[in-house]
């Protein structure tokens, strides 16, 4: 699905990331991990477009997208969720996710003027039926801003599944959630995984990804210092080295 | 009676240039241009009825065209700076058409007169709507009514995607980009349609008035396009509207009475008004209560 050779950023002398291989099989939920500063949301911006890449390609599903803008990568089936979560606060839940439905809109090449100005049948039923999975129908009208943190991030997730991605990135979904709500995040992704959707996912949160990944990698200053099963990485020398100072 | 329907035809136009300024400020950009386009709008239409002879409406939609180009053409440049770099862009903008129109000559003879710009003695003599024998009512009337289409326009937008996607960029580039929208589309896009509106808003100025000048399309007025939306709210066009009224109605005409005195309370009262309702006049939550008042469940 996605796969990244011999990435590299560069932000002057500091290898943010460094030559970074990585191959991302369809249906997976592939981990990103890594102590931090080791280069993990810079591979995310990276893979968005957000930065540009110092060298090396990145390729989605065998297409080379590595100097496509932003919101083309969209359109090519790249969605994701921020760390720090990053909805617009003065609109609607529900046009949070009117605009990223936009996306999925243009890739199917809709009329423009249904698109922009008319409320197009089947983009209603879709954005009515991700708020119903996300467990927000009844806040459709409320101002993003005046959501609760926990539904604001259930929010971004939902705005991110609106434009119907094949690749969904999630930054740190888990940060400052309390153990119920990591539960229900931990059954969502599954849920989004089986429904066809390649997920890779950034966390600390050990535990999570720990139980759902299918792989993982991990990252150290820039490089990958492991790839594999979570009980594979969970055993490598390197990993332990790295999070927890060599052991001498 | 002639007073008051003087004052609504500035507040007409006034409405018309709070509301270009409206449309931009939506995308997050704040633009002092929008006297520059006003002005373009302004020359544009009166020269094209003074010294073409074309139909009003015509003229006025040609000016309004020409100032959206420009726009246009401005808005491409002006993208890759942002906050006060923008401001000081756009002041610089409003400041290049008024020396332009300083120095601009084009008079042609008029049975004894001599008619058309005339550099820093300005455009005299557009005399439309007096020659057509349009009294103050019908200008009046006509202004309001070109106000009302603009508004409709933007109130529908604003409920569209379209206008969503606006505020959005507005509120997070990073974010609206990583929803699949195409920033420089979008903000081209708003600058466009705001150049339009404010060649619109100079095309009807220029004709009321019969007689424009660079001097009256200077950085001053860029500021009021600007104070009217913030100072109303980037919520809804009636925000815009309310802060018309607050400021040309009440407080410029209404506080005459208090003579010099007059000016320090304008300031003053723009100050308290934007301390108690620092979102604007008419902001989100406002907008929101009344939605749910008067309206049935949209969705």
């Amino acid at each position: 699905m996605l796969e990244l050779s011999k990435l590299s950023k560069h932000f002057g002398g500091v290898r943010a990331v460094d030559s970074l291989d990585l191959k991302i099989e369809p249906g997976q939920i592939f981990g990103l991990i890594g102590p931090n500063g080791s280069g993990k949301s810079t591979t995310v911006n990276l893979i968005t477009g957000l930065l540009g890449v110092t060298h090396g390609s990145i390729k989605l599903a065998g297409e080379e997208i590595t100097n496509l803008p932003t919101h083309v990568r969209l359109e090519n089936g790249i969605a994701r969720t921020f760390q720090n979560i990053r909805l617009f606060g003065q609109l609607t839940v529900w046009q949070n996710l009117w605009v990223a439905e936009n996306a999925r809109a243009q890739r199917e090449r809709s009329s423009f003027l249904s698109r922009w100005l008319g409320g197009e049948r089947g983009a209603r039923a879709r954005i009515t039926r991700a708020l119903e999975f996300s467990g927000l129908a009844d806040k459709a009208d409320e101002l993003a801003a005046n959501l609760a943190f926990g539904e604001q991030r259930r929010l971004e997730l939902a705005r991110a599944l609106a434009a119907e991605p094949k690749l969904l990135l999630l930054d740190e979904p888990a940060a400052g959630m309390n153990p119920e709500e990591i539960g229900a995040l931990d059954d969502r992704i599954r849920q989004i995984r089986d429904s066809g959707i390649t997920v890779l996912l950034i966390e600390h949160h050990m535990e999570l990804i720990m139980a759902i990944a299918d792989r993982i990698a991990v990252l150290n200053f820039g490089q990958k210092i492991a790839e594999g099963t979570p009980a594979e990485v969970q055993a490598h020398p390197a990993v332990r080295e790295a999070y927890l100072g060599a052991a001498d | 009676m002639d007073f008051y329907l003087g004052l609504l035809q500035i507040m007409g136009v006034h409405t018309l240039l709070g509301l270009s300024a409206y449309v931009v400020l939506q995308t997050g950009q704040v633009s002092l241009a929008q006297a520059g386009f006003m002005a373009i709008g302004a020359y544009i239409a009166a020269m094209l009825t003074v010294l073409s002879g074309w139909p009003l409406i015509a003229a006025l939609i040609a000016g309004a065209l020409v100032a959206g180009l420009t726009a246009c053409l401005v808005g491409f440049p002006a993208l890759r700076v942002h906050g006060l770099m923008l401001v000081v862009a756009t002041i610089a903008f409003t400041e290049i058409v008024r020396l332009f129109f300083f120095n601009f000559d084009y008079q042609i003879a008029r049975g004894s007169l001599r008619v058309g710009p005339l550099g820093g003695e300005g455009f005299r003599q557009i005399r439309y709507f007096p020659e057509n024998g349009w009294t103050t009512l019908h200008v009046a009337i006509f202004i309001w009514t070109v106000v009302a289409l603009v508004m409709a326009a933007l109130w529908w937008m604003d409920r569209s995607r379209a206008g969503a996607v606006l505020r959005a960029v507005g509120e997070d580039e990073i974010a609206a980009q990583s929803c699949g929208i195409n920033l420089t589309a979008v903000k081209v896009s708003a600058m466009t349609a705001g150049g339009a509106i404010a060649g619109l808003a100079g095309g009807l100025y220029a004709h009321y008035t019969t007689h424009i000048e660079q001097s009256n399309f200077t950085i001053l007025l860029a500021t009021f396009a600007i104070a009217y939306p913030i100072l109303g709210g980037l919520s809804s066009v009636f925000g815009t509207v309310a802060a018309v009224i607050f400021i040309q109605g009440f407080l410029v005409e209404g506080l005459r009475f208090l003579g010099d005195w007059r000016n320090l309370l304008f300031g003053a009262l723009i100050v308290l008004v934007m301390n108690i309702r620092p979102s604007g006049l008419l902001d989100a939550r406002t907008m929101a209560t009344l939605r749910r008042l008067f309206s049935r469940k949209e969705h």
